[in-house]
């Protein structure tokens, strides 16, 4: 179900403004991969790039490849709207639909392509995906309730459980436990572990502490200056960024020094 | 420490609810006294004048008991009431009025009866009006609905601020504020143009009118409230796999449901008294007239323009059917905001555990 993705040369642009420059770097399937570095270095805007959401905002546009499974995101006749079915995104403030259940809510995916999809197995997609987020048992009594009825961290995990629902090959996270408190924060990271199992993760946090625990590879961003691309500075093992950082910048930057 | 700063922290004194109650009687007294020496007394001048003095009186007692601070409190909140009465004022005298003077008609036969054949001396009835408000707003909402919402939808979702996102805002703006004769004349003169026909007058005529008076406010409201689905939504959506289109009918518009009814509601009870588009487009019909495509209509506003304007013999009972007519168009607002109300809270986002 996980699949290895490669980027190669990849810029991204706000209409003429160059946002991120040159990324190339390979992400391996079944692992979680954090990004991490300072505020607007372009970490999001990378994530975003990955499952083609950045072209909703308009004018925004991307030069470069990204593969996944042999195939270019950016190749001509891709459909957007399919890239997003293989690679999934979890926002930074959780986003249930407001007008659905908790169960519909799971189901969105599904239901918003106009599928059709059975009692039994509707029944069965929301009981795993809801375990898969580790929220079956906080929600299994009140499935017909409002899905803004829960608390952020259940909200969160109800929009996890609705993203892997479709059945993605990657899962995107955007600071995923920013809007969290610590104990939500945690179980949030714990799913992050046991998905890792199935699917590719890549997470963007501004938590370095959670890019050590969770996470298997780290790549840094930075920036020059105000007005310059942002760039993946370091790419390596967690433990490799975390103890023995190769760039200066990155050191700084983890062992507080800047930013 | 200086008095004045220790006024600040703690107020000397207060003046207490039943104080505050006694000067309000007390200027109210001191109004129409006042007024009824002047030889002017009435409910507005009585308002107007009674919470000059309350204010003023308020002030100075606030003053002198609770310091400055809290005394200009006490004069803006004064102040602020004031304005809420005055606004009030002609909303309460309009629905009085028409009510007590509507309700003289209000019977069986006014429902029933049309106007046809009605003599001079007869009493008939609104029912041709009615008949005739219904269609012509009616199919005037059929025709703006889809229209507005469509344009609203491009504007929010597709326009992208583009010239011709920029273009269409401009003409609505200006189509907001056309004179509703001038859409009435449009209306005769697209008809004109695609029949050839110079006297064509059909209710179809009025209803186009309508709707060209009421795609602006129903783009304008739609618009504001498309916008107002938050952008998490339609991300959260497109991060689904689901396209563009799904994304809008079935997230944004769900989403936004309880504000398009209220504003689309609004565009009806607007329109639905017009009368000058209706009387040049329409005629004024005295015979119930269900075919909105044949033959001169009647609507609640033309009804009670002709019964003011020909009273033919009977002059009272015209009036109070013109009275009556203003009444039922009054309902028939009301009734609208009502079932806006009911949709907007059965649609609206689900909150709560």
């Amino acid at each position: 179900m996980s699949k290895r993705i490669d980027v190669k040369n990849l810029d991204i642009y706000y209409s003429d403004f160059l946002a991120v420059k040159d990324v190339s770097v390979t992400i391996e399937p079944r692992s979680v991969t954090a990004l991490i570095g300072p505020s607007g270095c372009g970490k999001s805007t990378f994530l975003r790039s990955l499952n083609r959401m950045h072209e909703v905002i308009p004018g925004a546009r991307v030069e470069g490849e990204v593969i996944i499974d042999g195939e270019n995101l950016y190749g001509k006749g891709i459909d957007p709207v399919m890239v997003r079915r293989k690679v999934g995104m979890v926002f930074q403030k959780p986003n249930p639909f407001p007008t659905m259940s908790i169960k519909e809510n799971v189901l969105a995916g599904v239901k918003l392509n106009n599928k059709r999809i059975g009692r039994t197995d509707a029944d069965e997609l929301v009981e795993t995906s809801l375990r898969g987020a580790n929220l079956w048992n906080e929600v299994k009594d009140r499935l017909d309730k409002p899905g803004s009825s829960l608390s952020g961290g259940q909200q969160q995990r109800l929009c996890i459980a609705r993203t892997i629902a479709v059945k993605p090959e990657v899962v995107l996270m955007d600071e995923p436990c920013s809007a969290l408190d610590p104990i939500s924060t945690l179980a949030v990271e714990d799913l992050i572990a046991e998905l890792k199992e199935n699917y590719t993760i890549v997470i963007v946090t501004h938590n370095m502490q959670q890019a050590a625990r969770c996470s298997d590879r780290t790549g840094f961003f930075n920036i020059e200056g105000t007005g310059k691309p942002g760039q993946l500075v370091e790419f390596n093992d967690t433990q490799t960024i975390f103890n023995t950082p190769s760039e200066k910048a990155t050191e700084d930057y983890i062992s507080g020094r800047f930013g | 420490m200086t008095a004045t700063t220790h006024d600040d922290v703690q107020a000397v004194g207060r003046l207490e609810k039943p104080v505050r109650w006694a000067i309000l009687a007390g200027s109210a007294i001191a109004a129409i006294a006042l007024l009824a020496a002047l030889g002017a007394l009435n409910p507005l001048s009585v308002v107007i004048v009674g919470s000059l003095i309350y204010c003023t009186v308020l002030y100075v007692a606030a003053r002198a008991v609770e310091g400055a601070r809290h005394a200009t409190d006490r004069l803006v909140t004064g102040v602020v009431t004031t304005a809420f009465l005055l606004a009030m004022v002609p909303l309460i005298s309009v629905i009085w009025t028409i009510v007590s003077k509507g309700l003289d008609r209000l019977d069986v036969e006014f429902f029933t009866f049309s106007m046809r054949g009605v003599g001079s001396g007869d009493i008939g009835g609104a029912y041709h009006a009615i008949i005739g408000t219904i269609l012509t707003t009616g199919i005037a909402t059929l025709i703006s609905v889809p229209i507005g919402l469509f344009a609203a939808i491009y504007l929010v979702e597709y326009g992208n601020k583009g010239v011709l996102a920029r273009g269409l805002t401009f003409f609505v703006d200006v189509m907001t504020g056309i004179p509703s004769i001038v859409a009435g004349l449009f209306a005769i003169g697209f008809f004109t143009m695609m029949l050839g026909d110079v006297a064509y007058q059909a209710g179809i005529v009025g209803a186009v009118a309508l709707s060209v008076l009421m795609i602006p406010t129903v783009v304008r409201s739609s618009e504001e409230m498309l916008r107002l689905v938050p952008n998490e939504l339609r991300e959260a959506s497109y991060a689904l796999g689901v396209s563009k289109w799904l994304t809008i009918a079935k997230v944004v518009l769900p989403t936004a449901i309880a504000g398009l009814a209220t504003g689309i509601t609004l565009a009806i009870a607007r329109v639905m008294g017009e009368t000058a588009p209706l009387l040049i487009t329409m005629g004024a019909s005295r015979a119930v007239n269900f075919n909105p495509f044949e033959g001169s209509m009647s609507a609640l506003p033309l009804f009670a323009y002709s019964s003011y304007a020909n009273p033919g013999t009977n002059k009272e009972d015209s009036l109070a059917a013109a009275w009556t007519a203003a009444l039922v168009l009054m309902a028939l607002v009301m009734i609208l905001n009502i079932v806006a109300r009911l949709i907007s809270k059965f649609f609206a986002p689900k909150t709560g555990r």
